[in-house]
Order: structure tokens, then C-alpha cells, then sequence
């Protein structure tokens, strides 16, 4: 059995080696299937604090996801098109700029995820899965009939944002950006799980009587989790617009907001780098299997049942040998 | 007589047509183990849980330190220092006994807001927590998970999150429950010792125990308080004989 810290390094290493062998093999594509793979662990990763640590089954991910993506698409459709964003009485210039466009993702998503949460935490278990998925719903079928921004065919972004100092259209240098907020994502994820805000958390999720007996709000706690959660999907959905040059109401579709947690639950619930393990091995499904067969969901669900009946650690606990997160 | 502690004045919770608490007033004072007997069904879940806030009263209030306390929440209780134990153990099980210990440090601490610094590295939290485990003799198995305790362990790691609370009044459910002959004697002791930091409120089952250790004894019967006493007293009670003890006066 491998120490889990060595095997996430051995996924790290590898996610940074595939893209600079793929330079040196002159296989642009492979960078953009890589950064894919990074963009949807980002995504993961924001949701499994809400799942693996707070022990909150959301199925309306795909909202944060969403909003990433349409702040990334409206931001840059105003600064492409040279018009201005009216939003409350005031007139607001588009922007290219991905620095500014990733906080405007982040600030939406957080406060979304503030408003969800703090209506959808009333309720637990199958309802609250229901009721996030009730909200994806609605953020999809609203982005459907806005017809400013593309109604259902979306919106397309001609030229890809920028950032100061590279040249995001060569794909390794987008690479290296997205690769390099996986890392921030993941050394936050790790830092704030050993926090006392993580322990309560994970507390929260086994014992809630019990925290409320020490004095501490369970659903405060879940909250805030929820928050930050959104918030980092929420700046995964911008990348992964920027990634396609494309946003559109597909992104907040409820398929996503699953396979999200298929991928998690793939990975590994609660482990720091089971989303990247399941984000890679989705990416990597998508591409061969879905070279082969349209039907290649089929054999992603084969592998989720074996997964659930056979290995509940996701790969991460098969690979290390133990079974809970935790252990 | 000092002003009590903790304190319910005429409790009084319906479920339908049963009445699981029937006026109930009981006085917890400085120093003292009061216990709370009574056969299964007599309605002490019901009233440790409208104590501790879980379940509001139809009438009726209930005081800590002076304080009517009815209309706040569990955690706002626990703040105010009520410390409680469970008769099911409420314990996180994948976590280590440390880290169930440091939750109730982190508790009193009253700020769970911090995202960066390690946990179990903040020596104001675990200075505590081992305090606590070391009180309870569970300091060797600081590093074992929940989990792999054994039903007594899990027992005495439920007296240790309280004790990190560092309470005014201990509310106890049921401490004794699963325990052996020997577990139920250390526990004893233990309580014995504690009443002079913080007086408890005791449900047990447990009459060699009760007898022990109270100071006082409350009778529950079908929601209503039918005696209230010393030990000698209850033992002599006649109604107590009758309603509980099944002897036939």
C-alpha cells in the first residue's frame, strides 16, 4: 500500500509532467485535455469541502460553476463589443483582464452560495439535495431565455482573456495559470481541514448535537463551508469558460453538478487530492472512451458501482489502503 | 439556602394527550449531585432535553445562575455554562479522542473562525484537552480514533468534552449506562470529586450509584415530581415504595 502523501505527489508530478511532455512532443491538444482535468479538480475541490468535510450533498454546484463561467462571458462580451454593463444606475466597463474577472467570479458565486445556503441548510439529507438541485434548475432555465447574453446558444469569446505578463492563448502558459491556482486551491483546502474551522466542520458533519452541546453553531459552520465552496467552483467555472472561449446555459446544467460529485466520489470523498484523481481520470475517460463509443457514461457508471460496492475510499483510499477519509 | 444554580420552574411539555412533564420544579445548588430517578417512561429524556435546549416547554422556565434561560438555544446554553453528557454517546467517531477533546476546548474558546492555523497545534486548545483527558485517565489514548474505544472509554471521553467547557452546572444522562462494576465505581469516584467544581445534575439507572452519590433525590413519575429528598428520605418514602421501588406497602 502506497502513504497517501506519497501518491499525491505522484498525481502532482505527473499533472505537471504530461503538459511539458507534451511540448516537447508537439501535442498542443494534450495541454488543453490536461488544463481541462485541472480546471474540473478546481471545480471538485471547491465542492468537496462542502461534501467530504461538511457532509453536504450538493446537487447545484453547477449554479457557482455557472456564474463563473457567465461573469467570465459578460465581462469579456462588453469588452469585445465595446459596450457598456448597466447594472443598478451605473454604467461599467467590460474587461479582459482575468485577475478582475476571477474576483467578480468568486465575489458572485460566494454570495450565491450565501443566499443557497442559508435557505437550503434549513433542510438535511435527500431534501437538501433536492433543494439545491431545485436551485441549479432555475439558474439554468434563467440563462435560457436571456437573450442579451445568447439565450441558449450562449455566448462566444473571441480572444482569450489575459493576464499580465503571459500570453494565455499558448496553451501551456494557460496551463501553467490554471495549474498553478489548482495548487493555492488545494494548499487552502489543506490548511483550513487542520483548522479549528476544519475540525469543527468535521465534526459538524458526524455529531451536530454535539457541537451545539459545546456552543458552536453546526449550521454557522456549514454555511461558511458552503460559501467557500461556491466561491472556488465558482472561479473553476471562469476558467473553464475561458478554457472553451464559450459560455452557456449548459454550465449550470444539473449533469455537471453530478458529475462533480461522481468524480469526487471516483477520487476519493474528503481526501485532499481525490478530486484531482477523479478529475483526471474523468477527463481521461471522456477523451478515449468517448473516441470510442458515445456511449462512453456507461462504462463511467460501471466504474462508480464497482467504486461504491467494492472500494468506498474512492481510488485514493484503494491505492493507501484505507477506507475513510479520516482514518 | 444560596440562589440555585440551575433551576426549572413548573416544566411542562404535552406530546398529544401525554403529558411527559407535569409541572416540574427542581432546584440544582451549589455543590451537590441531585439526581433524577424514575422508571422508563417517567419523562427524564423529556426533561433533560428541555434543560438543555433541544426541546422547548409548552409552560414553565428554566434558569441557570439566575438567568431565565427558556427562549435561548442549546449552544447559547452551553455558553452560559451548562456542560452535558449523553446517554448515547455523541462522539465523532472517525476523529481521535484528542480531537473530540480539542472541539469542546475550541467551544469554550467560543471562536471556530480560524482557516489557517493548525488545530492540534494551538497549545491553548490542547493544553486543555489533555488537562480534560488526563482528569479522566484517557490521557494514553490521546491518538486512538473514537472509534476504537471500548463502550467505557467512550463513556469517560464524554466526561472530558464537558469538562472542557469548564461548566457551571453538569447535566449527566445516563453516565453510568453500559458501564461494569468497575467502570461504574472509578465513574463514582470521579463524579464524587467533581461536584465540588461544579454541581450535577444526574439521571442514572444505576441505584447503587444514585445512592452514592446524591445529595439529593428526585422521584419522576409519569412526568410529575412525586417526592424530593436525601437519600434516607426517598428510601423511606412510602409513596416512592409504591410508584417505583414495586413494593407492595
Amino acid at each position: 500500500m502506497i502513504p497517501e502523501r506519497l501518491l499525491n505527489w505522484v498525481v502532482f508530478a505527473g499533472l505537471l509532467a504530461v503538459p511539458l511532455w507534451a511540448i516537447v512532443a508537439d501535442e498542443p491538444f494534450t495541454i488543453t485535455l490536461v488544463t481541462r482535468a485541472v480546471i474540473l479538480a478546481i471545480a471538485a475541490v471547491g465542492l468537496n469541502i462542502a461534501l467530504g468535510i461538511g457532509g453536504l450533498v450538493s446537487l447545484g454546484h453547477a449554479v457557482f460553476f455557472g456564474l463563473g463561467g457567465y461573469a467570465m462571458g459578460i465581462l469579456a462580451y462588453h469588452a469585445q463589443t465595446y459596450t457598456s454593463l448597466d447594472l443598478f444606475g451605473l454604467s461599467l466597463a467590460g474587461t479582459k483582464s482575468m485577475p478582475i474577472i476571477w474576483l467578480v467570479a468568486v465575489v458572485v458565486s460566494a454570495l450565491a452560495a450565501w443566499v443557497i445556503g442559508l435557505l437550503s441548510l434549513r433542510t438535511s439529507g435527500v431534501y437538501f439535495i433536492m433543494i439545491t438541485l431545485a436551485f441549479g434548475q432555475m439558474f439554468y432555465y434563467f440563462a435560457i431565455s436571456w437573450s442579451t447574453y445568447g439565450g441558449e446558444d450562449g455566448l462566444s469569446i473571441y480572444v482569450r482573456n489575459g493576464f499580465p505578463g503571459l500570453n494565455t492563448l499558448v496553451p501551456i502558459q494557460f496551463f501553467g495559470l490554471c495549474f498553478a491556482l489548482l495548487c493555492i486551491v488545494l494548499f487552502l483546502n489543506a490548511r483550513l481541514q487542520n483548522a479549528p474551522f476544519g475540525l469543527a466542520l468535521n465534526a459538524a458533519r458526524q455529531v451536530p448535537t454535539r457541537v451545539e452541546t459545546v456552543g458552536l453553531n453546526p449550521m454557522r459552520l456549514k454555511l461558511v463551508a458552503f460559501v467557500i465552496s461556491g466561491a472556488i467552483t465558482g472561479l473553476a467555472g471562469a476558467l473553464f469558460a475561458d478554457l472553451n472561449r464559450f459560455v452557456s446555459p449548459t454550465m449550470f446544467n444539473w449533469q455537471l453538478s453530478g458529475e462533480l460529485i461522481v468524480l469526487i466520489i471516483i477520487g476519493g470523498v474528503g481526501r485532499l487530492y481525490g478530486p484531482v484523481v477523479g478529475a483526471c481520470l474523468f477527463v481521461a475517460l471522456e477523451h478515449w472512451l468517448g473516441a470510442l463509443t458515445e456511449f462512453w457514461h456507461v462504462y463511467l457508471g460501471l466504474i462508480l458501482l464497482v467504486i461504491v460496492l467494492f472500494a468506498r475510499g474512492g481510488i485514493i483510499g484503494l491505492l493507501t489502503g484505507k477506507e475513510g477519509a479520516h482514518v | 439556602m444560596s440562589e440555585p444554580i440551575l433551576a426549572t420552574r413548573n416544566l411542562r411539555k404535552n406530546f398529544g394527550a401525554l403529558t411527559a412533564t407535569d409541572d416540574v420544579s427542581i432546584d440544582l445548588r451549589a455543590g451537590e449531585i441531585h439526581a433524577i430517578i424514575g422508571p422508563n417512561g417517567a419523562g427524564k429524556s423529556t426533561l433533560i432535553a428541555q434543560i438543555c435546549g433541544g426541546l422547548r416547554p409548552d409552560s414553565g422556565s428554566v434558569h441557570l445562575l439566575g438567568r431565565d434561560v427558556t427562549a435561548d438555544n442549546t449552544q447559547a446554553r452551553a455558553q452560559a455554562g451548562l456542560g452535558r453528557t449523553f446517554q448515547i454517546s455523541a462522539l465523532a467517531m472517525e476523529d481521535s479522542v484528542l480531537e473530540n477533546v480539542v472541539l469542546g476546548a475550541l467551544g469554550s474558546s467560543g471562536n471556530p473562525w480560524r482557516f489557517w492555523s493548525r488545530a492540534l497545534s494551538d497549545t491553548s486548545l490542547t493544553a486543555k484537552a489533555d488537562a480534560a483527558l488526563e482528569r479522566v485517565g484517557l490521557i494514553e489514548h490521546r491518538n486512538t480514533r473514537c472509534a476504537e474505544l471500548s463502550h467505557g472509554q467512550r463513556r469517560q471521553l464524554e466526561v472530558a468534552v464537558a469538562l472542557t467547557l469548564s461548566p457551571k452546572a453538569f447535566v449527566m444522562d445516563e453516565p453510568m449506562a453500559g458501564l461494569g462494576a468497575e467502570g461504574s465505581k472509578l465513574l463514582t469516584a470521579f463524579l464524587d470529586q467533581l461536584r465540588s467544581e461544579a454541581p450535577i445534575l444526574l439521571v442514572e439507572h444505576d441505584m447503587d450509584a444514585v445512592f452514592a452519590l446524591a445529595d439529593r433525590i428526585s422521584v419522576l413519575v409519569y412526568g410529575q415530581v412525586i417526592a424530593t429528598g436525601t437519600v434516607d428520605e426517598i428510601r423511606q418514602s412510602r409513596a416512592v415504595r409504591e410508584a417505583y421501588l414495586g413494593e407492595e406497602a
